[in-house]
């Protein structure tokens, strides 16, 4: 390993990266059209119906009768009182009561949760406030763009250029210098991530002032989520640029990899409640571990205590697609 | 320089080199020509130590190739791609770090006549310019073997002869040179010896001016197809060669031949004598022209 020819190598790749106006394009622009266009499209409520929180039997409770029996409120049991008062926080609860304990808490600035106190008999009750702000889509759906985007950057960045570079020659030429197959990988890789960190940043910042994320969890940890996901999926990329010749091949390939993984992945909509199966399914793929760690960072302030599951499975999928990928490459 | 024994390379059930032996001396040009499918880029990339042989052993210097062969040797392909969006002396920067040990680029701009376009993007180069920078790449750590792998193929005449120039210029530096070419008067210009490939096989090798002198002891008549009668037979011990637009006479004996052909009234007003190319013996040798 020399650091030199690694160095002179990173450089190039950076260069190459920078100055392909489409390239770069693709990774800001896109991301950023995204995102906003989700905050324009949701940006008002989206559904008109009233989710109200229920601790308790609400059965023979002549008491709250008329109130439990309103039309076009949701009643949702509830298991966990602290997790549902975060709900309230959040604004994913309108309301929540607490039926043994005869208390209700609602949101001091939630309309909902007005119009609902005022529909509620109130005088046998201990009223409770929160005051966090709502959790809009577009805070629920950043970190699904920002994974998607990381996604097609390494996928196509890694994999689709070296399996170009072999198919042009590039790596033939470089095959015949001293330089080895590791430095020339480590090359990529390191460039590819620092690009990804980079313009992930970038646009969370730009975004973030645009339009204002909810963030409760720390940077630091959101930023490890980010190197640790944009190196496995580089590694996926590593993997299939490993041996293929063909552009199109290549390209047919990382399609059919990139499209499961955006719908399963928890990028748009969240798989809670859909068939174990797909669930199942969807832990195989990086890409949802990603996001799961990020937004569990952002909407619920996880800490590591919370996300060390989806930080092995990404050092893990890392670890052996490298490897894989590193055993088996080409120059030819 | 190079010993090269009972070569072969096999794909699939064929054999693209089938057991070749040569040696190339040091401070030589050697020109490898043949047919296309011939094997003689088989060979070169397996010399280069892109390609792993079926068989047969390969020694620089008396050792397989290893690091230090790839230090000590520069390789100009045929096809290359270069990194997009950096220019030209970007390009010879990187290369640079990958040896321990490089000429200037100050002298490789000179040598390869690369000043007019440093800075511009390489995929905005002309052919002939492209080749020089590729030339240079391969000059980047100072050589002491140099493989060309048909470098004039596509260019304007003018370009040839200036890469021509160049290459001359290298010989001067007394390294090794290896070049595959398309054209004979190409390996006649650059080569001390060439080698000849057919099916895998070497057919013939040698320096190119007695390798002619070998197989042709006199002179090539040339005329129009349509100047000659049918059924009409040079003088005895020459020979008729039909080609597409014109029929040549193999001449055992150049004024018996015109001789003859002023005995059967045949107009000489087109009629040209030159002496055998490469070009004649390599299609007598393969039967088939370099460039179909």
């Amino acid at each position: 390993m020399s650091p030199h020819r690694f160095l002179a190598l990173l450089k190039a790749r950076n260069q190459e990266f920078l100055r392909d106006r489409t390239a770069l394009g693709w990774n800001i622009i896109m991301p950023v059209l995204i995102v906003i266009g989700f905050a324009f499209a949701f940006g008002s409520e989206d559904q008109d119906l009233y989710k109200v929180g229920v601790q308790g039997e609400t059965a023979d409770n002549s008491r709250l009768e008329t109130f439990l029996t309103t039309r076009h409120i949701q009643f949702i049991p509830i298991e966990s009182q602290t997790d549902a008062i975060t709900k309230v926080d959040r604004h994913q609860l309108d309301m929540l009561i607490d039926i043994p304990g005869n208390r209700y808490w609602i949101n001091n600035s939630s309309a909902k949760g007005y119009i609902l106190e005022r529909l509620l008999d109130t005088s046998e009750l201990q009223k409770d406030s929160v005051s966090g702000k709502e959790i809009r889509y577009v805070d629920w759906v950043i970190p699904g763009v920002l994974g998607m985007n990381i996604m097609f950057s390494s996928l196509f960045g890694v994999g689709y250029v070296i399996v170009r570079y072999r198919k042009n020659g590039v790596l033939k030429r470089l095959s015949a210098t001293p330089l080895t197959a590791f430095e020339f990988l480590l090359a990529q890789i390191v460039s590819r991530l620092l690009m990804i960190v980079a313009f992930t940043t970038l646009v969370y910042i730009g975004t973030d002032q645009l339009i204002g994320f909810r963030m409760y969890g720390s940077y630091w940890l959101l930023l490890t989520v980010l190197i640790l996901g944009g190196l496995s999926m580089i590694s996926v990329g590593l993997l299939i640029a490993a041996r293929m010749t063909s552009e199109e091949a290549a390209n047919g390939l990382l399609n059919l990899i990139s499209w499961p993984m955006m719908l399963l992945s928890g990028v748009w909509f969240s798989l809670e409640g859909s068939h174990p199966l797909v669930q199942q399914l969807a832990l195989a793929l990086p890409l949802t571990h990603m996001i799961d760690a990020a937004r569990a960072i952002m909407i619920d302030g996880a800490g590591p205590a919370d996300i060390w599951p989806q930080l092995i499975a990404l050092t893990g999928f890392s670890v052996i697609f490298i490897w894989i990928g590193a055993k088996t490459f080409r120059w030819e | 320089m190079i010993e090269v024994k009972d070569l072969t390379k096999h794909y699939a059930g064929l054999k693209a080199v089938d057991g070749i032996s040569f040696t190339i001396p040091r401070g030589i040009c050697l020109g490898l020509l043949g047919p296309n499918g011939a094997g003689k880029t088989t060979t070169v990339e397996m010399l280069e130590g892109i390609l792993r042989p079926s068989s047969g052993t390969i020694l620089y210097k008396g050792a397989p190739l290893g690091a230090e062969f790839r230090n000590e040797a520069g390789i100009m392909f045929q096809h290359t791609a270069l990194q997009e969006h950096i220019t030209v002396r970007e390009v010879l920067k990187l290369f640079q770090q990958f040896y321990p040990h490089t000429r200037s680029l100050d002298e490789l701009i000179e040598i390869c006549a690369l000043g007019e376009f440093l800075e511009r993007d390489t995929r905005k180069l002309s052919g002939g310019q492209r080749q020089r920078l590729l030339l240079a790449i391969a000059l980047i750590n100072n050589p002491e073997i140099v493989f060309l792998d048909e470098p004039t193929t596509g260019l304007d005449p003018q370009s040839r002869r200036n890469l021509w120039e160049q290459v001359r210029r290298i010989k001067g530096e007394n390294k090794t040179l290896i070049l595959t070419t398309h054209y004979m008067e190409e390996a006649y210009e650059l080569c001390d010896e060439i080698l000849i490939m057919d099916h895998g096989k070497i057919i013939a090798c040698g320096v190119p001016r007695e390798l002619l002198a070998e197989h042709y002891k006199n002179s090539i008549l040339t005329l129009p197809a349509d100047a000659l009668p049918a059924g009409f037979k040079p003088d005895p011990g020459s020979s008729l060669l039909p080609q597409e637009d014109r029929v040549e006479i193999l001449s055992r004996e150049v004024n018996t031949s015109i001789e003859h052909l002023i005995k059967h009234q045949i107009s000489l007003t087109h009629l040209l004598v030159r002496s055998p190319t490469l070009e004649d013996l390599f299609l007598e040798l393969t039967g088939h022209s370099l460039r179909s």
